[in-house]
């Protein structure tokens, strides 16, 4: 019991750290290795509580494509470096930093004051058929759900994963001038009467070509 | 205090969401960041379901935290498009002078 809660506070102070350094460090690079420390830490947290495999998927989702992504993006784009402009606003002299921070201070008691005042209702607390069993393991017990009663959202996620992926394609798609392509239709459609030309060759002269 | 129950993971949740609204608010530097923060809510999000899940005993909350890291996934990838073609076209992806919208 102690060892479970020197390691949540570990790790949930290390997420904590790690998420308002993604918001503040200077650097965009750094901020998204701070959002893969956070990722580790929170999927940490996960495996600790029992949802071992939400744990590895958040693993391989977010650091191992997610995070990348954003790293990629980043470089690419050239604007990791960008000193002096922490937060910085030439425009209306700085005055959404307290309005931002004023609303965000509201959201965050709002939400305190929902989990601090809240107590389970009693009928909560019996769930309908999808109880955690102890026998099978974590990943077995959701792979029994997610393929049965959950069916038609796993293939309609699996949609919304196909159309991001072709959003992502068309909207970066370019047509470059000059770039030599094949074109399938033209080979297929090749006749033998444009593609072989008869010449009758005179003796000793031989066959000029492309004439 | 040290016993680890419900409510310290919906807090723990409460302050990485809080983070992560501040990150939308605060932030003039680039549009990268603001989609980071949006991650990290997604994040909290993730993390109070499965802390439901875990406490209430009920597999469902697992089972939508996966549907939500799906669309987390699909939502970066769509968001870093749009920045690249934004960037190509304008320059700059600094949310200062990005005033194309007039927001």
């Amino acid at each position: 019991m102690i060892a479970h809660s020197v390691f949540f506070y570990i790790f949930s102070l290390i997420a904590i750290v790690s998420a308002v350094m993604v918001t503040v460090s200077k650097n965009t690079v750094h901020s998204v290795f701070f959002l893969i420390l956070d990722f580790i830490s929170i999927s940490c947290l996960f495996i600790m509580v029992g949802a071992e495999f939400l744990g590895m998927i958040m693993l391989i989702v977010y650091v191992g494509a997610v995070a990348v992504l954003f790293l990629f993006v980043v470089m690419m784009l050239n604007v990791a470096e960008q000193k002096g402009q922490w937060f910085s606003s030439r425009w209306d002299g700085g005055t959404h930093i307290p309005v931002g921070l004023l609303v965000s201070l509201i959201i965050f008691f709002e939400l305190i004051i929902v989990i601090g005042g809240w107590k389970y209702k009693p009928d909560l607390l019996n769930s309908l058929s999808l109880n955690i069993s102890t026998e099978v393991t974590n990943t077995r017990s959701i792979g029994n759900v997610l393929y049965t009663d959950y069916i038609l959202l796993f293939q309609i996620s699996g949609m919304i994963l196909l159309v991001a992926m072709i959003g992502a394609i068309v909207l970066t798609y370019r047509e470059r001038a000059g770039v030599k392509r094949q074109s399938y239709v033209k080979q297929i459609s090749r006749e033998r009467d444009e593609g072989v030309d008869l010449v009758e060759a005179e003796r000793n002269k031989g066959v000029k070509i492309d004439a | 205090m040290l016993s680890i129950g419900l409510g310290h993971y919906l807090t723990l949740a409460a302050i990485i969401f809080t983070v992560g609204v501040v990150g939308i608010f605060l932030n003039r530097k680039n549009v990268i960041v603001i989609l980071m923060s949006i991650e990290l809510i997604l994040l909290a999000v993730n993390i109070n379901l499965v802390a439901f899940s875990i406490f209430i005993d009920d597999l469902s909350g697992q089972i939508f935290t996966l549907f939500i890291l799906t669309v987390a996934a699909a939502e970066a990838a769509i968001g870093l498009a749009i920045i690249v073609v934004y960037f190509r076209n304008s320059d700059t992806i600094r949310v200062e002078e990005i005033k194309n919208l007039k927001g």
